[in-house]
């Protein structure tokens, strides 16, 4: 396996592979001394064509801790302002002799247009509201350091489906592990995925009953005013997870969110800070899980 | 001219004269001189096999001899497409009037129709004037230009169809954008009644499209990618259907790509509304599946649907309710396609394609091959008013010889098209062209290979 374009191009196996690597990257986070050499000599240049914060420092610090050395590449800086395309850009970037292209676009399927153009290994950052496939990932791995397993659990995924690419790499992960999967929303912001097995739910407090897991989507205040729901007003009362809510699932339930977080639109502030929260935990677990990918995709490349 | 040709021994299909057997054709200045000695299919197998002992092969021909032996070959009347863009003036880059055209002749057309989304818009004679002095100058086909139904395609004013159609347009159209005011729609269908030519519809609710890549579905979904509704078309064919019937205006329909717009055009002609319509090889060729890959080559408008979509528009043209196929080539610089798959533009490259997808319905006994020459030659020149597409005595020499039986691979980068964007590269196509006459010119580029 050359690149990371996405969940659905991964097997289970690989998935396992994955996590089980992140466990070992974790305990190296623990330490005093967090940086090993495992890809020293490597160069990898984040590419990020949208803004991105968080998402962009955890793949720093990841690679940092695993002693490459690292370029950043956003678009503000770039020649892309001054009208180079995609491809050309990509392939300036090659030619600099990188071996990590780590991407992020607002079009989907632009890390699959760049894998199939570069040697490079191309990791997807997000792409447009197709995947973040490192994002479920580290999602998966902070269940399970919860939970044990992700086997028989009941997960609802709250909010705006249809346009989060982090709630679809989710469903392709969790419906590969026989995780119950709830997604509960408005129906204009729920697309039909019932080949993976999910179960919808309009009425959020139905939803909500029993499971294991809440993972709360960022609501994107541009959908606001073109008609998917009225106001963030409506949308909260209805689907935003406040403390009454979280009561009517399970009572060690957890709370996640890919952050950054709306607080009062999609989840009460209460809610973002009380114990069953893991929104912290998330963000630690994402530098290990993108050293852990980092790392494979170094092993597993010379096999073609 | 004062040169003749005489085609031999090929299989004639002539829907317009109900010749179907082996025969002679004598072309002399540029005109059908003579069809004779015409045998009927059933004698064909026999005298096929005794011919081809002393046939030469058609690749040792040159323009410059008299004779073309055509014995086991297939002698059509020239193909019309009634939908291209050609490009020029404005997108020189994408396609040129001489390189499309060319492309047309390779594909064994001998007449189109081309789309008035140039830059500037062929909406005014003037534009219609320099597409013909170009066609005239450096076309290998003949080019009969759509004029564009509402001023620089705006949808807002009615452009001037009468300057426009006496200047040569055959039909009008805003193609590549609908129109998307009912109003403007209802007088273009009623003002068009005067020169009894038909209003070409683009049926897109923009509004329903957004901005949409390919067609809404699971698929969309799951590759993140905005869907385009099969609604945005049907609501618009029917719309349009109905002001058809309230115009008495002559509707074609453009670019059929859904079950339901072929369930609305059945129900429509079956009410009697003046209604006829067109789809294009790849709608019955391929699926949305072609986009898996982000293969930005398979980006076309309308989308490419599903598999229920294409039998539905298999069975629209096996009974009719679909007249025409139509390829809607449609050019595109490379540098443009190997973009990001939103940002790169719409269109197949698809003229010299058409004929080898088309020939598959036969294959599959959806249309014979007289069928055939009704959809891609008969009916357009029927909708279009023009007086062609026929092998009779007198008129122009437009013919294809075509060799059904031979295997060849689609490679873009031969293509005489500017355009190389087509999702049907390496396809191994069953039935080519391989000579076209148009006026008399004999294109004959097997000589080449």
């Amino acid at each position: 396996m050359k690149d990371l374009v996405g969940i659905k191009e991964l097997s289970k196996d690989v998935i396992e592979l994955i996590l089980n690597t992140a466990l070992s990257f974790k305990d190296v986070l623990k330490r005093d001394i967090k940086k090993v050499p495992a890809l020293r000599g490597k160069t990898v240049v984040n590419l990020f064509f949208e803004p991105s914060t968080r998402t962009r420092t955890s793949f720093e610090l990841a690679e940092k801790r695993l002693s490459t050395d690292v370029l950043n590449f956003s678009v503000p800086t770039s020649s892309v302002v001054k009208g180079e395309s995609l491809f050309d850009t990509v392939k300036t970037i090659e030619a600099y002799g990188v071996d990590y292209i780590v991407i992020r676009h607002s079009s989907s399927g632009v890390p699959h247009f760049i894998a199939g153009n570069v040697n490079a290994s191309v990791i997807n950052a997000g792409d447009g509201t197709n995947e973040h496939p490192t994002q479920a990932l580290l999602d998966a791995f902070s269940i399970i350091e919860k939970k044990g397993s992700l086997d028989g659990l009941r997960i609802a995924i709250v909010g705006d489906i249809l346009h989060s690419r982090v709630a679809k790499s989710n469903i392709y992960l969790l419906s590969m592990f026989g995780t119950n999967i709830r997604l509960i929303g408005p129906s204009t912001l729920i697309p039909d995925m019932r080949q993976y097995g999910v179960e919808v739910f309009y009425d959020m407090d139905e939803g909500l009953r029993d499971v294991d897991a809440i993972m709360m989507l960022r609501i994107q205040m541009e959908r606001q005013g073109k008609g998917f729901f009225p106001s963030t007003q409506e949308y909260f009362k209805n689907w935003g997870l406040n403390m009454g809510r979280l009561k009517i699932a399970k009572r060690d339930a957890i709370v996640m969110h890919p952050g950054p977080m709306n607080r009062g639109v999609e989840i009460a502030s209460d809610v973002a800070d009380c114990p069953q929260s893991v929104i912290l935990d998330q963000v630690t677990n994402g530098i290990a899980v993108r050293m852990a990918v980092m790392y494979l995709l170094s092993g597993i490349k010379d096999n073609g | 001219m004062g040169s003749s040709i005489l085609i031999k021994n090929g299989h004639i299909i002539d829907p317009s004269q109900g010749i179907d057997g082996v025969g002679d054709i004598l072309i002399e200045d540029g005109k059908i001189k003579e069809i004779k000695k015409i045998r009927s299919s059933e004698d064909k197998k026999k005298i096929k096999n005794e011919e081809i002992l002393t046939s030469q092969p058609l690749n040792l021909l040159s323009p410059q001899l008299k004779i073309i032996d055509a014995a086991g070959l297939y002698v059509l009347p020239g193909l019309i497409d009634m939908h291209t863009h050609l490009r020029e003036p404005g997108f020189e880059y994408k396609e040129t009037i001489k390189t499309g055209t060319m492309a047309a002749v390779m594909g064994g057309f001998t007449a189109l129709c081309c789309m008035p989304n140039t830059n500037p818009v062929n909406d005014n004679e003037t534009v219609t004037e320099f597409i013909l002095r170009r066609t005239y100058a450096e076309g290998a086909c003949h080019v009969y230009p759509v004029g564009a139904i509402t001023k620089g395609q705006t949808g807002e004013e009615l452009a001037e169809l009468g300057m426009m159609h006496d200047a040569g347009c055959v039909a009008f159209s805003d193609d590549g954008r609908p129109v998307m005011n009912g109003l403007i729609m209802r007088r273009a269908l009623e003002y068009s009644r005067i020169f009894n030519v038909p209003i070409i519809s683009h049926c897109e609710d923009l509004d329903l499209s957004e901005s949409g890549v390919m067609n809404e579905g699971s698929l969309s979904t799951i590759l993140g990618l905005k869907g385009i509704p099969s609604a945005s078309e049907e609501v618009m064919v029917a719309r349009d259907i109905i002001l058809a019937g309230l115009t008495r205006g002559r509707l074609h329909i453009a670019h059929v790509s859904t079950a339901g717009s072929v369930e609305l055009i059945r129900r429509a002609k079956n009410d009697g509304v003046d209604v006829t319509a067109e789809t294009c090889p790849h709608y019955f060729s391929i699926t949305e599946d072609a986009v898996k890959n982000y293969d930005t080559n398979a980006k076309v408008t309308p989308p490419l649907r599903t598999q229920r979509d294409v039998e539905a528009i298999k069975e629209g043209l096996r009974d009719g309710t679909i007249d025409v196929i139509a390829t809607d080539h449609a050019p595109h610089h490379r540098d443009e396609k190997l973009q990001e798959f939103d940002r790169a533009p719409s269109g197949i490259s698809g003229l010299e394609t058409a004929l080898g997808l088309s020939l598959r319905l036969v294959e599959e006994g959806i249309l014979t091959i007289s069928q055939l020459v009704e959809k891609m030659a008969i009916n357009p020149a029927r909708i279009l008013g023009l007086n062609m597409a026929t092998l009779k005595v007198g008129a122009d020499a437009d013919a294809v010889i075509m060799d059904i039986n031979k295997e060849f691979k689609v490679e873009s980068k031969k293509f005489a098209s500017m355009g190389k964007n087509t999702p049907f590269d390496g396809w191994v196509l069953k039935g080519m062209p391989v000579l076209t006459i148009c006026k008399g010119k004999v294109f004959d580029w097997m000589i080449d290979e």
